[in-house]
């Protein structure tokens, strides 16, 4: 177990590597450069400016130094400045990480709220109604964009029920029922989202083990059918749910950026998208990286529990 | 050989009647639906000058945020400009870059992904890295940098979504290509001296045809969601053309007062991307029979 773990976190090195590498890149993409494009929308710069501004850049170095450069500071916390404020991008980085995490959490814990029960009962009812339902309305679910389900719950629940606030966000710490109420509808709109992806694949997932030997060892045993399913199919069952909710949470990272700019939550999301906006190409690295490298750790976590929970697997 | 050729094999050939019964089984469930709808949505989006009651750039201030009536079905925006008018032109826009951008994926994805499948080693190991660092980004988060960093335009927007896709398609072409491979028509092919290139175009390829016209069906949903969710955040499609996530962000300032000019078109995104999930679905279960029902996220 303990050679798994080593080797599957080494193999994360190269991935983090190459993530690193395209967000990098993505600054040297800019058409012309950075600073004449930052220059471009200030106007009359002089030269010496701009030859200090590249240095500032160090796009004065060879690129693979750059680069090199560029992951050094990064990797001991320091992704540059922002070009508007002056601030270190990592700082407002970690001030607004906790807004995406509280985010990306309560979406889970509605997407799996929702999923579980709707695709054990699709699982249970294959090919009759109770599935038909669950699998029209989980592709439904696929089918509609977080930001436009977010709109249409700012529609019912604020502007014409007047039961949640639209927009804003208040900190957990200064005022956890008011937090709550401002996270609701966000994570409502990526949850919803994220149950009907869950529901098709816990449905699938259960539907294949209750066909096991195992399963069928435990009706002969005579156990109720509510045990089978519960506590010997569904155990089983959950496991490839685990992988897939896992790949999952990139796409709610990147959902979140979306959702964010919506409900005008101050996330990372909004301040990459704000970035984008003022051409402050140092935040919207920062950001990008700090999400990619969340997507691939959580990524490692999943193959870790996988390991962990499931006693059949067995890597050398 | 016909009796120990898996269910790969069997499609590589071109039975007379297998495309016929394939259609019939994909039209009798709900793929027909989305095969119906996605029809009309394409006609829609190619006739859309002769569909369009109005020009959907024209400003009319004077009807500015009507509601839906016999002459604006679904009202008007806040300069007056017909919505449906803008649904309809819109659609042209989306579809336009769907089907660029999952036709590029589809092109590199599957050449890469053939030559990892075929030829192992050690272009496998290189490529298949490639894809796993693409598929280390969220999928929209690698968009919009990528506009963020490149700029708008058609080409960047249809380059910012179809990259990400590579990642996909290369791997379905490579696991198809895998399983064909092995097989003993291929293994007589070589046998036989046939270049490797034309094993793969003759032998292998058709093999992997059936998985990936179910993942460009289902990328093609993907791809519309991603252009409207861009073109809302303002990166994709650039005004005054019209695009339905564009239209949606705009709405939005006016919500309480003019919904429909933010439902409508929410409403078309929907319908589309269902129609294509429908038929991505539909075409799975009527390729392989085995896997109807199981549906994967």
């Amino acid at each position: 177990m303990l050679i798994f773990l080593g080797r599957r976190v080494l193999l994360a090195v190269p991935t983090l590597l190459g993530v690193a590498l395209i967000v990098f890149l993505l600054m040297r993409a800019v058409p012309g450069d950075v600073v004449t494009n930052l220059v471009g929308l200030e106007g009359n710069v002089s030269t010496e400016r701009m030859a200090e501004l590249r240095r500032m850049f160090g796009l004065d170095l060879p690129v693979h130094q750059q680069f090199g450069q560029w992951l050094g500071a990064a990797l001991q916390g320091d992704l540059g400045s922002s070009l508007r404020t002056g601030r270190p991008v990592m700082t407002d980085l970690l001030l607004r990480f906790p807004v995406t995490l509280q985010l990306t959490f309560w979406s889970l814990v509605i997407a799996l709220a929702i999923a579980l029960p709707l695709g054990v009962i699709a699982a249970l009812h294959r090919g009759r109604w109770p599935d038909m339902l669950a699998s029209l309305v989980a592709l439904l679910g696929l089918s509609v964009p977080g930001f436009f389900l977010g709109i249409l719950l700012i529609l019912a629940f604020s502007l014409q029920l007047r039961w949640l606030p639209p927009a804003g966000y208040v900190p957990l710490a200064e005022d956890p029922l008011q937090n709550l109420r401002h996270m609701l509808l966000p994570a409502l709109s990526l949850g919803l989202i994220l149950a009907a992806a869950t529901t098709r694949i816990v449905r699938s997932s259960l539907l294949e083990t209750l066909h096991r030997d195992y399963v069928r060892t435990a009706r002969a045993k005579g156990l109720r059918e509510q045990t089978v399913t519960l506590r010997h199919a569904l155990r089983t069952a959950l496991i490839p749910v685990v992988t897939v909710v896992g790949l999952q949470f990139g796409q709610l990272l990147g959902g979140a950026v979306i959702i964010e700019q919506v409900f005008s939550l101050p996330g990372v999301g909004r301040f990459a998208l704000e970035g984008i906006n003022l051409r402050d190409y140092p935040v919207v690295q920062g950001a990008v990286l700090l999400i990619a490298l969340a997507f691939v750790l959580v990524n490692l976590l999943v193959d870790v529990t996988y390991a962990l929970i499931d006693p059949r697997v067995r890597y050398g | 050989m016909a009796e120990v050729a898996p269910a790969a094999a069997r499609q590589a050939r071109s039975e007379p009647g297998r495309g016929r019964e394939v259609v019939t089984r994909l039209l009798r469930g709900v793929g027909g639906i989305g095969a119906v709808l996605v029809l009309v949505a394409t006609a829609a989006a190619l006739f859309a000058p002769w569909v369009a009651p109005y020009d959907p750039l024209v400003l009319a201030p004077a009807d500015r945020l009507q509601g839906p009536s016999a002459s604006h079905w679904l009202g008007t925006d806040q300069y007056g400009r017909d919505t449906l008018s803008r649904i309809v032109f819109g659609g042209r826009a989306s579809l336009a870059v769907a089907l660029a951008s999952v036709g590029f994926a589809l092109l590199v994805g599957g050449v890469l992904g053939a030559l990892a499948g075929y030829y192992r080693g050690v272009a496998d190991a290189v490529i298949m890295r490639i894809t796993d660092v693409l598929l280390s980004f969220p999928a929209i988060l690698l968009a919009i940098a990528l506009l963020a960093f490149l700029g708008g335009g058609f080409v960047n927007l249809v380059l910012a979504i179809g990259i990400v896709y590579v990642g996909p398609f290369a791997r379905v072409t490579r696991a198809a290509v895998m399983t064909v491979r092995e097989e003993q028509f291929v293994e007589a092919a070589r046998a036989l001296g046939s270049r490797d290139l034309r094993i793969l175009a003759g032998a292998v390829l058709p093999g992997a045809a059936a998985p990936l016209l179910v993942e460009t069906t289902l990328r093609l949903a993907y791809a519309i969601l991603a252009e409207a969710s861009l073109s809302f955040l303002g990166l994709g499609t650039q005004p005054p053309a019209p695009s339905w996530g564009m239209m949606i962000a705009e709405g939005r300032r006016f919500l309480a007062l003019a919904p429909w000019a933010t439902v409508a078109p929410g409403l078309a995104i929907v319908v589309v991307v269902l129609a294509f999930n429908l038929l991505g679905d539909g075409l799975r279960d009527a390729l392989d029979p085995r896997l109807r029902g199981r549906g994967s996220g």
